[in-house]
């Protein structure tokens, strides 16, 4: 059965991103590329914060900390903290630098055409293995809650994304991400706010998350590390990985971050240098106002799941639940909650009665009772049935459907302009066609955009089926940081790099994190074969030291760059020098 | 373009703005780094044994400290840039 409130959410919110489509139409390719240059930077901060917290943040990242406990820090640190590498080292100067895209600067820059190119196949590698994973998270909002089927929801959400990418270019992008930035933080936070006073009785959860359990004076986390570690897992606030791992992995997502071609264009559509740099700080307030809450939520989940499933009786019957459970309660039992049943359907919960006892016992791998695990749940179950478990009226649930819905599409969108102009400005434009019009460019874009919406829906059709998309992590970030993140910044941060330097460092970075990625994801690697004990998801930021390192040394043994070149580099390095671009 | 140092900066004052925004960055990162993989990672057990309200300080660095500290880093960056911006006579 279809709530009624969540069709109410997501056609409202739906037809909010068309009607701001429409009134944000892109007149040129400046409107088109870079919104005219003249977002304010509050805005963008905002546009920012929805075009980067994918549906993986919105959905999985509490569910995956609940599960990792401390070891879930690094997807914290690690896409919080590139956005001091953005605003210290990259966004300011190259806005100051004042073109479209991040190979128009690659090109320019190291004054090769082969450069953009390689540039143009990192960042169309990245963005298209980034969008599938968005596509399919509509593809599983539509399917498990709007009654369509997998392949509607996801042919809905193209028709949807090609209205506002294709009609407005960045700049209809930019103006529906702030509307899909303000529904999906509403419908983060007021479940978390709700279940932080069900768990801690303290309504802000970054303070209940340090805070005590409610009616007692033990603290939450003492609490849960005592609860977990009595059902045999690892302590929560402890982890198992290697300190140099935990670290790569950290460091890889935030170089990688920093690298991301649909993050940086959107620093591209301020007004100034100082603009970039403030606007990297908004971005990354309206960023933290989920990240520093979904730690919370998924400590709270965590021992809200322990709480209410384990040891409880499972009720089979769906139908007769309420009676089974009075019946329970009143031999002094604990049935399986409410919120339980209701979501067993979507197989996002599984539980297999190993020992006939007819209760469900969830144990980690070092049970002290012996006893083994019954219960699995999905990571991405804990954000979705928050609002039930802390008993939240129906519409709340709507909400977080719609909230899901534009975290996905928001960033679908960033994605799929990145994709647009690489096609129609970096490889037509600058490359191969020269001479071509700015209307013809403008078209270019916009059949671009729309094939790249058609190929995406694609990729997000047969996701289950391509095993990279459930790797897009380490890849994506991975190659961002080792092929993307090296030369831009030593572009800015040294004038003697040249353009041998640049093509040997993207292809450095770029073939050996791809081989390692897909030797050990898919290629049968052995984990104890690792390189210095890194995981593939780390690798990348040791690849890209190799990068920087290969980038210098190929440099110094080769021609210095042009003289109009070195003065390009001074030029973005002092605010007000390129003139108004 | 030799002209452009008459109605910009001076050659003297773009160098010193860009020497004191390289000192600024340089210093702002090792606190990024302290705060991240320093006291969420490297040193996370020793910092376990102090406490901020219920949480260990280590992990709690790793979870929100280091996020509230990557954000003061930038608005420091900010208020500083354009100090230095306007003592070089910068247009920003």
């Amino acid at each position: 059965m279809v709530d009624p409130w969540t069709i109410f959410w997501v056609v409202t919110t739906f037809g909010l991103y068309i009607f701001i489509a429409i009134r944000a139409r892109a007149g040129s390719t400046e409107d088109f590329y870079v919104a005219g240059h003249d977002v304010h930077p509050v805005i963008n901060g905002m546009a920012t914060g929805a075009d980067w917290m994918s549906a993986a943040s919105f959905l999985s990242m509490a569910g995956l900390i609940a599960f990792l406990g401390y070891g879930g820090s690094v997807y914290l640190m690690g896409w919080t903290g590139g956005y001091v590498l953005l605003a210290l080292l990259l966004a300011p100067y190259l806005r100051e630098f004042g073109k479209f895209t991040v190979p128009d600067f690659v090109g320019d820059r190291y004054y090769s055409k082969l450069a953009r190119v390689i540039a143009v196949v990192c960042a169309l590698f990245v963005s298209f293995t980034y969008i599938a994973g968005q596509m399919k998270g509509v593809g599983v909002a539509f399917s498990g809650f709007l009654g369509v089927s997998f392949n509607t929801g996801i042919l809905i959400g193209m028709a949807i994304v090609f209205f506002y990418a294709v009609l407005g270019g960045m700049k209809g992008i930019t103006y529906t991400q702030v509307a899909q930035y303000v529904v999906l933080i509403f419908a983060y936070t007021v479940p978390a706010i709700f279940i932080s006073l069900t768990i801690t009785g303290n309504p802000i959860p970054q303070l209940g998350f340090i805070g005590n359990a409610a009616g007692t004076d033990v603290g939450m986390l003492e609490k849960l590390n005592k609860v977990v570690t009595d059902l045999g897992f690892l302590e929560y606030t402890s982890t198992d990985k290697s300190k140099l791992d935990v670290l790569c992995i950290t460091a890889a997502l935030m170089f990688g971050t920093a690298g991301l071609p649909h993050v940086i264009i959107r620093f591209f559509t301020v007004g100034s240098a100082r603009a970039a740099r403030k606007s990297a700080g908004w971005a990354l307030l309206f960023i933290a106002l989920l990240y520093t809450v979904a730690p919370a939520v998924g400590a709270f989940a965590r021992m809200n799941f322990v709480d209410t499933v384990n040891e409880a009786t499972y009720i089979a019957d769906a139908e007769n639940y309420e009676e089974r459970a009075a019946e329970i309660l009143l031999d002094g039992g604990k049935p399986v909650p409410e919120w339980y049943k209701s979501w067993e359907k979507t197989g996002l919960l599984a539980y297999e009665d190993l020992n006939g006892d007819g209760i469900m016992q969830y144990r980690g791998p070092n049970a002290p009772d012996g006893l083994a695990n019954e219960v699995t749940p999905s990571r991405d179950i804990f954000v979705l049935a928050n609002p039930q478990i802390a008993n939240l009226p129906n519409w709340v649930i709507g909400l977080v459907v719609a909230g899901g819905l534009a975290a996905a599409l928001s960033t679908a969108a960033g994605l799929l302009m990145v994709i647009s102009s690489a096609v129609s400005h970096d490889l037509l434009k600058r490359t191969f066609r020269p001479d071509m019009s700015e209307k013809s460019e403008m078209l270019a874009a916009r059949i671009a955009a729309a094939f790249a919406v058609f190929l995406a829906g694609l990729l997000g059709i047969f996701a289950t089926q391509l095993p990279f998309v459930a790797q897009v992590v380490a890849f994506a970030f991975g190659l961002a940081a080792a092929s993307l993140f090296p030369i831009i910044f030593l572009g800015i941060f040294w004038k003697r790099m040249n353009k041998e330097g640049a093509i040997a460092a993207m292809l450095t970075g770029l073939i050996t994190t791809f081989s390692y990625i897909y030797y050990f994801k898919f290629g049968g690697g052995a984990a104890d074969s690792w390189l210095f004990g890194v995981s593939p998801e780390g690798i990348g930021f040791v690849f890209m030291w190799l990068a920087i390192g290969v980038g210098i040394a190929v440099s110094l043994v080769t021609p210095p760059p042009p003289k109009a070149i070195q003065d390009l580099v001074q030029d973005i390095r002092i605010p007000g020098n390129r003139g108004a671009l | 373009m030799p002209d452009k140092n008459e109605t910009g900066p001076s050659v003297a004052n773009q160098a010193a703005y860009w020497k004191s925004t390289l000192r600024l960055t340089l210093g702002l990162l090792s606190i990024w780094f302290l705060a991240s993989f320093g006291a969420g990672i490297l040193f996370r057990e020793a910092l376990d044994n102090f406490s901020i309200g219920g949480a260990p300080l280590g992990f709690w660095m790793a979870q929100n400290g280091a996020i509230y500290i990557f954000l003061i880093l930038i608005v420091i960056y900010c208020i500083r840039m354009t100090q230095l911006e306007k003592k070089y006579g910068i247009k920003g």
